[in-house]
C-alpha cells in the first residue's frame, strides 16, 4: 500500500491525481500464463466488436430471422446476471441480517456483482442492433412502460448505480477520503434495501421476458411461472459464484488475506453451500410442482424430454444431494463440485430458454449455432472483467482489511451512538 | 417496538412515497379497464378461395413500400414454403390440400393487442388507432418484438449497420390520406377486402353462411390471440394452409400483466419488510454491543 493512504489524508487534488496516475501502472508479474492466453484473445475481440459496429449483427454472428436472440443474450446477460446474484444475497445477510461471517466476502461479492452488470448486461450494447438509441428506454420520451424489458432496463441501470454505491467505501478508502468515505458508507443500508428489491424484479423479469414466447419455448419449460422460476435458481447461481469465484481469489490473492480469515473461509464455504442447498431443493420442489400440474407426462418420453430430466435431476437434484452431503461430512471439495455442477445446471438452462428448447421443432440444420466469433467476443468480455477486477483487488481495499483509520473512526462511531442511545432507553422503560 | 420520533418519520416517509407510487402506477391499470370497447380497427378480410396466386399483392406492396420488384412470372417461388423478409412485406404461398391447390397471402396480422408492441421498451412498435401496428426508428434493435410476435413477423435488417425492424404496416402512409391498401387496391380476383373489422367479420360471415359447401365454419382472427386485424376463410382447415392453430385466443400481452402487476407491490412491500428486518437486527445489535461495555 501507498504511503498516502497509510496515513488517510489526501492534501489536495494535485497530490490525489499523482496517486492515481501511479496507481494505474500495472503491478505484479505481467507475462504470467493467464495474461499471455487472455490478451490476444481480447485484442481479437476488439477488433471482431469493430467489424460488428461497422457491418451489422450479422457479419459476426449467426443469428438469424428464426433465432433473433443468441449467446450474447441467452449466456452473457441471461447467465451473467443470474451469477451476478450472489452480491443481493450476501448483502442481505450481512447487512440486514447482520451476520458478520460473511463479512469478509462481501466487498469482493459485489465487486463482482458490479463489473458483471457493467460488462455482461453491458454485452447488450453489443448485441443492439440499434445501440446508438440505447439511451431511449431512459432518456426517450416514448416509455414502453408495458414491457418487461422497460422494466428490466431501467432496474439494471438503477441497480449498477446502486452497486457502486455499495462499493464505493473501498474506492474512498483507497484514495483516502475520509469524508466522502464517510458519506457513502452511511448511504450502504438505503443501497443495499433498494439493490435487493430491484434485484427480486428483475432476475425474475429476465425470465418474464419469455412470457410471451409461449408458442415458441418447450412446453416442458414454459410455464406461467418462469419467472419465480429464474429468482429462486439466481440464488443457488449467485452463491454458487461466489463459492467459485471466492475459492479462485482465495488462491490468487492469498497475500492480500491474514490467518484469521484464511481459517473462517471454509467456515463460510460450509454456510454457502448449506444455503445453496436450500435454495437448490426449493427449486427443484417447484419445478416437480409445475411438471404434476402441467400434466405434461407423455413428453418426459421424447429426446427433449431427456434432455429435460438431464438438466432437472443431473444440475439440480444432484448438485442439491451434493450439498448437503458436503455440509454434512465438511468436505469442501464436494461442496465446490457442486457450487460448478449447479452453475453448469444455470448456464444450461438459460440456454434452453433463449436457444436450445426455444423452437425446439426446427431441425437441428437449420437451428443457431453461435458463430466463432460470438464466442471470442464473449470471452473477451469475461477476460476483461477479470482484468478489472484483478486490478481493482490489488488497489482497493476488498479482500484485504481496509486501511487502521476506517477502523478508528468506525469505533468512535460506535462509541457514540451507544452513549446516545442510553438516555433513550432510559425514557422508553418510564 | 415502541414508536419513536425517527421510527415515526420513517413510516410517514415510507407512506408519502407509497401514496406516490400507488397514485402514480394504478390509474393505468383502471384506465385498461375502462377501454373495453376497442377503437374500430380497419382491417383486411382474405378470401383464399378467391386468390388464384397472381402476386399482384407482391408486386403493389413493393412498389408502394419501396422494396425490390419482385418477379412475379416466376412460379418457382411456389415450391417451397416462404416467409416475409426484409425485403418482402408480404407473400403468397401455395399449398396442396384435400381440396386442391390453395394459394395464401401472408403478411403482419396486425393484431388487436400485438405482443411486438407490448415487448416494445421505446414505444418504437404502435398499434395505430386506424388499425395498422407500425415501426419507428427510434427502436433500439434489441428484437424482443421477434420473439413476442404470435405470427414470427417482424423481420431485422441482420446485414446492415444500420438495422430497421421490416414489417407490414398496412399501407398508413395511404390509409390516412383515405386510400385502401396498396395489395388490396390491386388485387384483380377481390380476394382482398379492406374494412372495420366488424364489417369484415359480418362479410365473412355472410360468405360462409351463402356458401356452407365452400368454407369451413371459421374465420382465421376473428378470435386468434385476441383478434387481429387481418382475417382469413378457406375451404380448408387453416393447418392445412401454413397457419398455427395452437395460439389460443389470449391477447399476447396479458401473459406478461400479471408479471408487471406485481411489480409495484414487490416494491413496496419488498423495502418495507427489509427495512423492519433491519430495525430489528439494528437494535439487537446495539443491545448486544451495549451489554458488553
Amino acid at each position: 500500500m501507498s504511503e498516502m493512504t497509510a496515513h488517510g489524508e489526501m492534501k489536495n487534488l494535485k497530490e490525489l491525481f499523482v496517486f492515481i496516475r501511479n496507481e494505474m501502472k500495472p503491478k505484479g508479474k505481467v507475462f504470467t500464463p493467464f495474461n499471455i492466453i487472455s490478451f490476444p484473445i481480447i485484442l481479437l475481440g476488439a477488433v471482431l466488436v469493430l467489424i460488428r459496429l461497422a457491418k451489422g449483427l450479422g457479419s459476426v454472428t449467426n443469428l438469424s430471422q428464426e433465432f433473433p436472440w443468441g449467446i450474447w443474450i441467452g449466456f452473457d446477460v441471461m447467465v451473467g446476471v443470474a451469477f451476478a446474484g450472489g452480491a443481493y444475497i450476501l448483502t442481505f445477510v450481512v447487512y440486514i441480517l447482520r451476520s458478520e461471517k460473511y463479512h469478509p466476502l462481501v466487498r469482493a461479492t459485489v465487486l463482482n456483482g458490479f463489473l458483471a452488470y457493467v460488462f455482461y448486461a453491458g454485452a447488450i450494447f453489443l448485441d443492439l442492433g440499434r445501440w446508438w438509441n440505447i439511451v431511449n428506454p431512459i432518456l426517450g420520451n416514448k416509455f414502453g412502460v408495458n414491457s418487461v424489458l422497460f422494466l428490466v432496463s431501467w432496474h439494471f441501470l438503477l441497480y449498477m448505480i446502486s452497486l457502486f454505491i455499495e462499493f464505493s467505501p473501498a474506492v474512498a478508502e483507497w484514495l483516502g477520503l475520509r469524508r466522502i468515505r464517510k458519506i457513502v458508507g452511511s448511504l450502504t443500508i438505503g443501497a443495499v434495501i433498494f439493490g435487493i428489491a430491484l434485484s427480486t424484479l428483475h432476475q425474475s423479469g429476465l425470465g418474464a421476458l419469455f412470457l410471451m414466447a409461449k408458442d415458441k419455448i418447450h412446453p416442458l419449460w414454459y410455464t406461467e411461472f418462469i419467472p419465480v422460476l429464474f429468482f429462486l435458481s439466481s440464488i443457488f447461481a449467485g452463491l454458487s459464484m461466489v463459492i467459485f469465484e471466492g475459492t479462485i481469489s482465495h488462491r490468487v490473492f492469498r497475500q492480500q488475506i491474514d490467518q484469521e480469515h484464511h481459517d473462517s473461509f471454509n467456515r463460510i464455504l460450509i454456510g454457502l453451500g448449506k444455503a445453496c442447498a436450500g435454495a437448490l431443493f426449493v427449486y427443484f420442489f417447484m419445478k416437480i410442482l409445475i411438471l404434476i400440474h402441467g400434466k405434461q407426462w407423455p413428453l418426459l418420453a421424447t429426446p427433449m424430454g431427456t434432455w429435460f430430466l438431464i438438466e432437472l435431476i443431473g444440475l439440480v437434484l444432484l448438485p442439491c444431494i451434493l450439498f448437503l452431503h458436503g455440509v454434512r461430512y465438511q468436505n469442501l471439495t464436494v461442496i465446490k463440485m457442486a457450487a460448478i455442477l449447479s452453475m453448469l445446471g444455470i448456464i444450461i438452462n438459460r440456454l434452453n430458454y433463449s436457444i436450445i428448447a426455444y423452437k425446439w421443432y426446427i431441425p437441428l440444420s437449420e437451428r443457431y449455432i453461435p458463430s466463432w466469433m460470438e464466442i471470442v467476443i464473449t470471452l473477451s468480455i469475461i477476460f476483461t472483467e477479470v482484468w478489472v477486477f484483478r486490478w481493482v483487488v490489488n488497489r482497493m481495499p476488498v479482500i484485504r482489511e481496509s486501511p487502521e483509520w476506517v477502523m478508528e473512526e468506525k469505533t468512535v462511531q460506535e462509541s457514540m451512538t451507544v452513549r446516545k442511545e442510553v438516555p433513550q432507553w432510559k425514557i422508553s422503560t418510564m | 417496538m415502541e414508536i419513536n420520533r425517527r421510527l415515526f418519520l420513517q413510516l410517514l416517509g415510507g407512506t408519502t412515497v407509497g401514496t406516490v407510487l400507488v397514485n402514480f402506477l394504478i390509474p393505468k391499470k383502471s384506465q385498461a379497464k375502462i377501454i373495453t370497447q376497442l377503437p374500430e380497427f380497419m382491417g383486411v378480410l382474405v378470401d383464399t378461395t378467391r386468390c388464384v396466386g397472381c402476386r399482384s399483392c407482391e408486386a403493389a406492396c413493393a412498389e408502394a413500400n419501396h422494396l425490390p420488384r419482385p418477379d412475379t412470372d416466376d412460379s418457382s417461388v411456389f415450391e417451397k414454403e416462404r416467409k416475409t423478409s426484409v425485403i418482402q412485406w408480404t407473400v403468397v404461398n401455395r399449398y396442396e390440400t384435400e381440396k386442391g391447390e390453395v394459394f395464401v397471402k401472408r403478411q403482419c396480422m396486425h393484431c388487436n393487442q400485438p405482443g411486438c408492441v407490448a415487448a416494445c421498451l421505446v414505444k418504437a412498435m404502435q398499434k395505430r388507432k386506424e388499425g395498422p401496428v407500425t415501426w419507428d426508428t427510434n427502436c433500439m434493435g434489441c428484437r424482443y418484438c421477434m420473439p413476442s410476435c404470435p405470427f414470427e413477423i417482424p423481420k431485422f435488417e441482420f446485414q446492415s449497420a444500420n438495422p430497421k425492424i421490416q414489417k407490414c404496416n398496412l399501407c398508413w402512409d395511404r390509409l390516412r390520406v383515405g386510400e385502401r391498401p396498396a395489395c388490396v387496391q390491386n388485387c384483380p380476383e377481390e380476394a382482398l377486402l379492406f374494412g372495420t373489422r366488424r364489417e369484415l367479420i359480418e362479410e365473412a360471415r355472410r360468405r360462409i353462411y351463402q356458401n356452407p359447401g365452400n368454407y369451413i365454419p371459421h374465420i382465421y382472427g376473428e378470435h386468434e390471440v385476441g383478434g387481429t386485424g387481418y382475417l382469413y376463410i378457406s375451404k380448408v382447415p387453416f393447418e392445412q394452409i401454413g397457419f398455427r392453430t395452437d395460439l389460443g385466443t389470449t391477447p399476447y400481452p396479458e401473459y406478461t400483466k400479471d408479471f408487471l402487476y406485481s411489480v409495484p407491490l414487490v416494491l413496496l412491500l419488498w423495502p418495507a419488510f427489509l427495512i423492519g428486518v433491519n430495525a430489528v437486527t439494528k437494535r439487537e445489535e446495539e443491545t448486544r454491543r451495549g451489554g458488553k461495555r
